[in-house]
């Protein structure tokens, strides 16, 4: 049985910044070290907004388009609610090591395993909300003589679209805390940092502060999108995971 | 034919990962002998104790918690806060803040991943709790049962559903990330993973194929206990809903 501490980081940290005393004692945040130090978290911090972004949109367009399908076909919707629930379950760190002799590790690798994660939340999200547009809505359209396709962009979507962005904005916020693992696929996310120094107190909190407030922002973003594009909001209903 | 050539790299990778799983080899670093069943059994074993610790320290803080507030129907802000805040928590910073401000070893461990676990729990036996039929309650209350039995015979037996959907998130929250423990100096199935300049590509796949088997055992496991608690009425009515 090999000792643990002979190969992983713990304990690894080289603090040689400038001398101060702050960070040799591991103080509780070394001011000073951000500021000289904060242009490290740059590239990170970018590439942990793109991924998120991209993995997210990605997601949205299988997931919708997922639900389109099984729109009309109801069949379908267990089918597809357990194919993604069944990615959903596999854990996130194991997905990208289980991709390494497919994908290798990379932007590639990280990408799918962060957009394969968001699929089962804004496809459940979107069914939902196509399933609870009142009857009366639909059926008022077709008295005004829409085709199916016209009563599904212009009744059934946006009555939906309260439940579709719920969905977004619950994916877009956990896919914000996973991208920090995407450092194990290589990827230079704000777990980087995290992870080369894990025991120094003031990087920990810059790294896990920026995701949470990226988690915020993008969370209040979806939110503020809600209301502009739907501002006769329905009571949301409560979803119980 | 570089089609042909991929897939077998492919399956070979998968080959190489079972066979470090089933053979002890000698390790990328040499001299020592790493991987075999002794030392796969092993990080199983710590894994899922590391597993249920968390779990159990989980279920402790959030199974009261929620049958309390939902049965006073209080403090559901609170308690969906809680759930949507587990949402956003990094698991890479949480265990990076654990090490680093209260320190490594299997109890500050246990404690970091208990915190993965409690949002689900929380939200769901509060949800599951606040939700049971208002007719249900005030006819147990007719029949003079107080409160401590309202919540033991009438509540909780309904509410159990629910409350095992949130166990289930949150156990696979928690066996999903164990794996980090291995940075906070506790043995888990993430030393393969996270240890590839020892155990090679063979390590962390094995690694990864073995976490994934336990999770996806532990989420049929605890589904089957569901199905178990849920009481036969209920099942009885949803039959008859369905169909």
């Amino acid at each position: 049985m090999t000792g643990l501490g002979a190969h992983l980081p713990l304990g690894a940290v080289v603090i040689h910044q400038h001398g101060g005393t702050c960070q040799a004692d591991n103080g509780t945040f070394c001011f000073g070290w951000a500021a000289d130090n904060f242009h490290r978290y740059t590239t990170p911090l970018l590439n942990h907004l793109f991924i998120v972004v991209l993995a997210v949109v990605i997601g949205f367009v299988i997931a919708f388009s997922m639900a389109l399908i099984s729109h009309g076909r109801g069949w379908l919707i267990p089918a597809f609610t357990g194919t993604t629930g069944v990615l959903y379950t596999i854990p996130s760190l194991a997905f990208i090591f289980l991709l390494l002799p497919i994908t290798g590790l990379g932007w590639t690798t990280a990408i799918i395993v962060l957009s394969v994660y968001t699929l089962q939340i804004i496809y459940r999200n979107t069914v939902a909300g196509l399933a609870n547009v009142p009857v009366d809505s639909k059926d008022a359209g077709r008295g005004m003589g829409m085709t199916d396709r016209q009563l599904l962009w212009r009744v059934e979507l946006p009555l939906a679209l309260p439940e579709i962005i719920a969905g977004l904005r619950i994916a877009t916020v956990s896919t914000v805390a996973i991208a920090s693992l995407m450092v194990f696929a290589n990827v230079n996310t704000l777990g980087s940092p995290l992870y080369q120094q894990i025991t120094f107190k003031t990087n920990i909190l810059i790294a896990g502060g920026l995701m949470i407030i990226m988690a915020f922002v993008f969370d209040s973003l979806l939110l503020l999108a809600q209301r502009l594009l739907a501002p006769w909001r329905r009571q949301s209903r409560r979803m119980a995971t | 034919m570089t089609q042909t050539i991929l897939h077998l790299g492919v399956l070979s990778a998968f080959g190489d990962a079972f066979n470090f799983i089933f053979h002890q080899q000698v390790a990328r670093t040499g001299k020592v002998m790493v991987g075999g069943p002794d030392q796969s059994l092993h990080l199983i074993g710590q894994h899922l104790k590391v597993t249920f610790l968390a779990l159990a320290a989980a279920l402790a803080v959030a199974v009261p918690a929620g049958v309390i507030l939902g049965h006073l129907h209080k403090g559901e802000t609170f308690a969906i806060a809680i759930g949507n805040a587990g949402r956003a928590v990094p698991e890479l910073a949480l265990i990076a803040f654990v090490a680093a401000f209260i320190g490594v070893g299997l109890i500050n461990v246990t404690f970091a991943f208990a915190v993965l676990g409690i949002p689900p729990i929380l939200i769901n036996t509060f949800v599951g709790m606040s939700q049971v039929d208002r007719n249900a309650v005030e006819a147990a209350r007719g029949m003079g049962m107080n409160d401590l039995q309202i919540i033991f015979r009438v509540e909780l037996p309904l509410a159990v559903p629910t409350i095992m959907a949130g166990v289930r998130t949150g156990a696979v929250n928690i066996i999903a990330t164990v794996a980090l423990a291995s940075l906070a100096g506790v043995s888990t199935l993430g030393d393969y993973i996270l240890g590839r300049n020892v155990y090679g590509d063979a390590g962390v796949i094995a690694g990864a194929i073995l976490i994934a088997l336990l999770t996806v055992t532990l989420e049929l496991v605890l589904a089957g206990i569901q199905w178990a608690l849920t009481p036969r009425g209920l099942k009885l009515a949803r039959a008859g809903a369905a169909t």
